[in-house]
């Protein structure tokens, strides 16, 4: 029985992760993993839909830390969207809302990838 | 999504893999609920336990998955104190500093987050020894007053 599950699609163009269940420092391998893959394959334009994520530990954050930079020196980046409250706490604890575009939806998320500053 | 065990008592060993965290949580979070904690403060206990798990399994005993590390739970009028105990490396936590949360995003460092979260999120944390080689952290949480 697993408790953490990545689903991928896409979104205009946009990788879409739907994470889903606990990313722990038992399971953030598999989110390495994923980022690993998508940069491998030049995709550096990604959001990170949170609606299913029921926990996040600070495991969990260091993978989007590994990536980060990475990503947007290809001019590309990672936005964060749909947390619930518990989650976003976590991140918001750790100053991450500094550091990423975090939107309510995924839609918000889109059109900033579309309409950058 | 439960390990299918049920957790009474107030004492909790598993062996140093991070499949078990998932069953630390479980173990504490039913605690801290049957204590009377809300939701968000069950939420803050259970993820600082599972930090203090992670950094035992990961720096403490460096990856070796057939360690122990002891999670007991004391529930008072006033608090609950969590302590954990591992038999592992020793280190010096009051060495550690809470990085500057700015300059640490703005270096792109990743680790040394979870003892930033427990010190955000508990009330009272400290270090003692215990017999032989084992040590012990305390992570204590008070009720609201309000």
């Amino acid at each position: 029985m697993s408790t953490f599950k990545i689903e991928q699609r896409e979104n205009n163009a946009i990788n879409v992760l739907d994470l889903k269940g606990y990313l722990d420092a038992h399971t953030a391998p598999e989110l390495e993993k994923m980022f690993q893959s998508l940069i491998d394959n030049n995709r550096f334009r990604i959001i990170v839909n949170c609606r299913d994520l029921t926990y996040i530990s600070s495991a969990g954050l260091g993978v989007f830390m590994a990536y980060i930079e990475d990503v947007r020196k290809n001019r590309g980046d990672i936005k964060l969207s749909n947390m619930s409250a518990k989650v976003f706490n976590v991140f918001d604890l750790l100053g991450f809302p500094l550091l990423y575009e975090i939107t309510t939806d995924e839609a918000e998320a889109v059109r900033k990838f579309q309409n950058p500053k | 999504m439960t390990t299918g065990k049920k957790h009474t008592g107030m004492r909790l060993t598993i062996k140093s893999r991070t499949d078990r965290l998932r069953e630390v949580r479980e173990f504490v979070s039913a605690r801290a609920r049957d204590a009377g904690f809300g939701d968000d403060v069950v939420d803050a206990i259970t993820l600082c336990c599972d930090e203090a798990c992670t950094n035992v399994i990961m720096h403490s005993y460096a990856n070796a998955p057939d360690r122990e590390i002891g999670i007991r739970i004391i529930p008072r009028d006033r608090e609950i104190e969590i302590i954990g105990w591992n038999d592992g490396a020793s280190f010096d936590p009051e060495a550690i500093k809470s990085p500057d949360m700015r300059e640490y995003l703005s270096q792109y460092r990743r680790g040394g987050l979870g003892l930033h979260l427990i010190r955000s999120l508990m009330d009272k944390v400290f270090y003692t020894e215990g017999n032989g080689s084992r040590r012990e952290v305390h992570l204590v949480k008070y009720h609201s007053s309000a």
